[in-house]
C-alpha cells in the first residue's frame, strides 16, 4: 500500500488516476478548491475502493501559493505519511482566448507554470524530508515544440517539463523520482468542444498508463503512448514547414 | 467531443451534436443521453435545436452501503462499471438488459427490462429515489412514495419529463459470481412458447431466440434459456474472466446481409446446439452481454444501418400469437439474424413501461426501402392482438399506432405537461410520436 496525493483529482484524468489506486488498494488524498466536490470525490473513491483504503481530502487552489504548504501537512498527518504526490491540476485556453485576454493569459502562465513549480517545491521538500518518494507532474504534449495553436500554453508547458527534468537530474539520487506526464489530446472537461484528433485518449486509458509510470518510475510519460512517436515526428519537422501547418 | 451527427444503436445518422459535461446539474436544459444504447431515435435531439448533453462522464457514485446494498450515483454511470466494482464483492444489478454499455439514466428512462423480469419487474421497479433537474429549473427528489406523478411519468419517459441527474436502488447479494444455465432446442414456436412458460415457474432468469426465417413446421425453432446464481458448492472459486475486447473492424457493405447470410447463420446457430439440451456453469458476461463479445457489432448492418422490432402480444391472445406474428413476419420477407423471445411479468405502474403480462419479440431489421411498410405491418398486426411496441427500439412507428397501442399515453402527456408546459425536453422521437414542435 502507497500513500498518494492527488492535486486535480475532481475530474478528469485525476479522477480516472484516483480510482485505479484506491482500487489496488492504495489510500489515496484529494487537493482542490471546491469542498463539496472534493466531499463527492472522496465518496465515490472509498465506494470504489478495496476494503480498508482510507480517502482524505483538503483545501488547494493553485491560484494561492499560500494554501500549498497547509494542505500538504494536512493530508499527510490524515495518511500518516506520504509516499506519491501527483498534480493533475491545470487549466487550458485556446491561443485564440489567450491572444484576446491578457488576464487569462496571466492566469494560465502562472497557474500552469509558476504555481505548479510552487506546489511542486512543497512537495519536494516534504518527500526528500521523508528520505525520497515520487512526484508525479501532468505537463503536456504542448510543451515539446512551440506551435501555433498552443503558444502560450505550450510555453507554460515547456518550463514545466523543463522544471521536471532539472528535478530529476537533481534529486533522483536523493531518492525523489520524478514523473513527467505529457499527454496527447485526451477526451475530458479541458477539451470539451474541441475537435478531436486522431489518437485523441480516453482519460481511463491514461490513467493506465500513468499508474504503471508512477509504479516504475519513468521520468518522461506520453499517454496514450503513441503521442511519444507524433511528437518525434514533430519535432524533426523543419521550421519553414511548422510556419505554414495549423497544428 | 464536437460532432454533428448523432445515431442511435441503429446507426441512423441525422443532425446533432452532444456536450459533455461531468457536471450535470449545471447542463444547459434539453435532452440528456447515456450510452446511445437506444437503437432509435429517442435519444435524439429534435432537428429544430440539435444538441444533447451527454451523462457519460458524470459517472461518480455517490454512496454505497455495504449492509443493505443501497447504490445512490450520478446518472451517467454505467452498469458496466457498476458490475466492475460490484460483482467481486457479491452485488449484482437487481434487472439488467442485454448490454452493459448503459448508463443508470438509459436504464430509469426506458425502464428496462432483463431475463429475469417474469419475476422482478423492470428496472424503475426497484428505483427508490431519483434526483431531477425539471423545466422550471428545480432540483428535486422523486421516488414512489414521493412526487409519484413525475417519478411515474420518468420512468420509461425517454427524457421527456426532465433530467435525472442521480439515481438510488438497491443492489442484490449474489450467492456466487457464476450461472448455472440449462439450455434446450426446441422444434417449433409453439412448442417454444410452451416450455418458456414452463420455464418460468422454476427458474428466475429465462429468455430465447428463435430463427424467424424457417416456415412451414419449422417456423420458430429455437433454443430456449433458463437460468440461476450458481452455489456456492457448484461453482469454481476463481472470478469470471472479462471478456476479451473485440471490435467489429469496418461498416459491411450490404452484401453481407444477403438473406442467404441471415439464413446461414440462423441454421448454423440452431445446429450449433447439437444436444437437445445442454445445461452448465457459464460466466455472467456469457449469460447476460453474450453481445457486448463484439464491440460495434451494429457496423455490421453497414451504411444504411438498422433497426430493432420489439412488441408486446398480451396474454389474452393466446399461446398461438408468437406464431401469428412470425406468420405475419415471414410473409413479408422479413429477414433478421436473432430474434429474441421472452415473456413478460406484470405491467408496472411508470406509465409508458413497455412490458406487460405476455411474450416479447423483439428482431433486427436492416433497413431497406421497404423498412417502414415492414414495420407499418407488424404494427397493424400488433394493434389487432391487443399489443405494444417499446420505446428504446423504435424508430419508425406512426404516431397513429403508437396512440392505438398506447392508452396510457394521455396520462403520461399531461404529467409531462404539467411538469414542462413548454415542452423544454423533446427528442427527434417525441417530435415523430408526440407531435412536439421540431
Ligand atoms: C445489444 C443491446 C441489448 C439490449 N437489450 C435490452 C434488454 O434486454 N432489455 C431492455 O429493456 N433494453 C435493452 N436494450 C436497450 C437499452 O437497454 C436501452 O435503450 C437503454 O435506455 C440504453 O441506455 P443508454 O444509457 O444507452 O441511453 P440512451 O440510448 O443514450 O438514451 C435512452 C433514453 O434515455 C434517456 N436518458 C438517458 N439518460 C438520461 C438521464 N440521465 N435523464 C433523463 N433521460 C435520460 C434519453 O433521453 C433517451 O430517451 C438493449 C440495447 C442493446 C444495444
Ligand atoms: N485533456 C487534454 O487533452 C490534455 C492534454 C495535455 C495536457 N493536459 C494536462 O493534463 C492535466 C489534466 O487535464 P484534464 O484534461 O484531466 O483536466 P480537467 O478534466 O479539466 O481537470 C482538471 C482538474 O484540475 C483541477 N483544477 C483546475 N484548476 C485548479 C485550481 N486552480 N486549483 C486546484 N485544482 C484545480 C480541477 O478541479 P475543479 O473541479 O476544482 O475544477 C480538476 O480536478 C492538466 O494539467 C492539463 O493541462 C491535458
Amino acid at each position: 500500500m502507497k500513500r498518494h496525493v492527488i492535486l486535480g483529482g475532481t475530474r478528469g484524468m485525476g479522477r480516472s488516476v484516483a480510482r485505479k489506486l484506491v482500487e489496488r488498494g492504495d489510500w489515496v488524498a484529494l487537493l482542490g478548491r471546491d469542498g463539496a466536490e472534493l466531499e463527492k470525490s472522496a465518496a465515490d473513491l472509498k465506494a470504489r475502493g478495496a476494503p480498508g483504503v482510507r480517502v482524505t481530502t483538503a483545501l488547494c487552489d493553485l491560484e494561492r501559493p499560500d494554501t500549498f504548504r497547509p494542505a500538504l501537512e494536512a493530508v499527510e498527518q490524515a495518511l500518516e505519511g506520504l509516499d506519491v504526490v501527483i498534480v493533475t491540476a491545470g487549466l487550458f485556453a485556446t491561443q485564440e482566448q489567450l491572444e484576446a485576454d491578457p488576464s487569462l493569459a496571466q492566469r494560465v502562465l502562472s497557474v500552469d507554470f509558476a504555481n505548479t513549480v510552487l506546489f511542486c517545491e512543497e512537495a519536494r521538500k516534504k518527500l526528500l524530508l521523508r528520505g525520497g518518494g515520487t512526484l508525479c507532474v501532468f505537463s503536456s504534449v504542448a510543451g515539446d515544440r512551440g506551435r501555433k495553436p498552443v503558444v502560450l500554453y505550450g510555453a507554460a508547458k515547456a518550463g514545466l517539463s523543463a522544471y521536471l527534468e532539472g528535478l530529476d537530474h537533481r534529486f533522483k539520487s536523493q531518492g525523489l523520482t520524478t514523473v513527467c506526464v505529457k499527454p496527447g489530446f485526451v477526451k475530458t472537461q479541458m477539451t470539451e468542444g474541441l475537435k478531436a484528433p486522431p489518437f485523441a485518449g480516453e482519460p481511463d486509458e491514461v490513467a493506465d498508463v500513468v499508474v504503471k509510470g508512477i509504479d516504475e518510475g519513468t521520468p518522461v510519460v506520453y499517454a496514450p503512448p503513441i503521442w511519444r512517436a507524433v511528437m518525434s515526428a514533430i519535432k524533426a519537422m523543419p521550421r519553414f514547414v511548422m510556419r505554414r501547418v495549423k497544428f | 467531443m464536437a460532432n454533428d451527427r448523432l445515431a442511435g444503436w441503429g446507426r441512423q445518422f441525422q443532425p446533432g451534436r452532444e456536450l459533455l459535461t461531468e457536471d450535470l446539474e449545471r447542463a444547459p436544459r434539453v435532452l440528456f443521453r447515456g450510452l446511445g444504447r437506444s437503437y432509435g431515435d429517442s435519444a435524439l435531439p429534435p432537428a429544430g435545436s440539435p444538441v444533447v448533453v451527454t451523462t457519460t462522464r458524470a459517472n461518480r457514485i455517490i454512496d454505497f452501503d455495504e449492509s443493505t446494498g443501497v447504490l445512490r450515483a450520478e446518472a451517467g454511470l454505467s452498469l458496466k462499471e457498476i458490475n466492475r466494482t460490484f460483482l467481486p464483492r457479491g452485488w449484482f444489478l437487481p434487472v439488467t438488459p442485454g448490454t452493459q454499455f448503459v448508463t443508470l439514466g438509459g436504464a430509469v428512462a426506458a425502464d428496462v427490462h432483463g431475463k429475469n423480469h417474469h419475476v422482478d419487474g423492470c428496472f424503475g421497479h426497484h428505483v427508490t429515489r431519483l434526483k431531477m433537474h425539471v423545466a422550471d429549473g428545480r432540483v428535486l427528489e422523486c421516488g414512489p412514495d414521493q412526487e409519484r406523478e413525475l417519478f411515474l411519468a420518468t420512468v420509461a419517459g425517454m427524457g421527456l419529463t426532465g433530467q435525472i441527474l442521480e439515481v438510488e436502488f438497491p443492489l442484490r447479494r449474489v450467492p456466487t459470481p457464476w450461472i448455472w444455465q440449462e439450455t434446450e432446442r426446441v422444434p417449433d414456436i409453439d412448442t417454444y412458447v410452451q416450455k418458456l412458460a414452463e420455464a418460468a415457474h422454476g427458474w428466475p432468469m429465462t429468455m430465447g431466440w428463435i430463427d424467424c426465417l424457417s416456415r412451414g413446421k419449422n417456423l420458430g425453432r429455437g433454443i430456449v434459456m433458463k437460468g440461476r446464481w450458481a452455489q456456492a458448492h457448484e461453482a469454481p472459486t476463481q472470478f469470471p474472466a472479462e471478456p476479451p475486447n473485440l471490435r467489429f473492424p469496418i461498416e459491411a457493405p450490404e452484401l453481407l446481409l444477403s438473406s442467404l447470410s441471415v439464413k446461414a447463420f440462423n441454421v448454423a446457430f440452431y445446429w450449433k446446439h447439437l444436444a437437445r439440451k445442454r445445461e452448465g456453469l457459464v460466466s455472467p458476461w456469457t449469460f447476460f452481454y453474450p453481445l457486448d463479445f463484439v464491440k460495434d457489432w451494429n457496423l455490421m448492418y453497414g451504411r444504411r444501418g438498422f433497426t430493432q422490432y420489439q412488441c408486446v402480444l398480451p396474454r389474452e391472445a393466446g399461446p398461438e400469437a408468437a406464431r401469428r406474428f412470425l406468420e405475419v413476419l415471414t410473409s413479408r420477407g422479413g429477414a433478421s439474424f436473432l430474434c429474441v423471445i421472452k415473456d413478460c411479468g406484470p405491467e408496472s405502474p411508470a406509465f409508458l413501461s413497455f412490458p406487460k403480462p405476455g411474450i416479447s419479440i423483439a428482431l433486427d431489421i436492416a433497413v431497406r426501402d421497404g423498412t417502414q411498410q415492414l414495420v407499418d405491418a407488424l404494427n397493424e398486426h400488433v394493434i389487432k392482438e391487443g399489443g405494444r411496441i417499446y420505446l428504446a427500439k423504435d424508430s419508425y412507428t406512426r404516431p397513429e399506432h403508437f396512440r392505438a397501442m398506447e392508452p396510457r399515453l394521455e396520462k403520461f402527456l399531461d404529467v409531462r405537461l404539467r411538469w414542462d408546459p413548454n415542452l423544454t425536453f423533446r427528442s427527434a422521437q417525441s417530435v415523430r410520436l408526440f407531435g412536439d414542435p421540431a
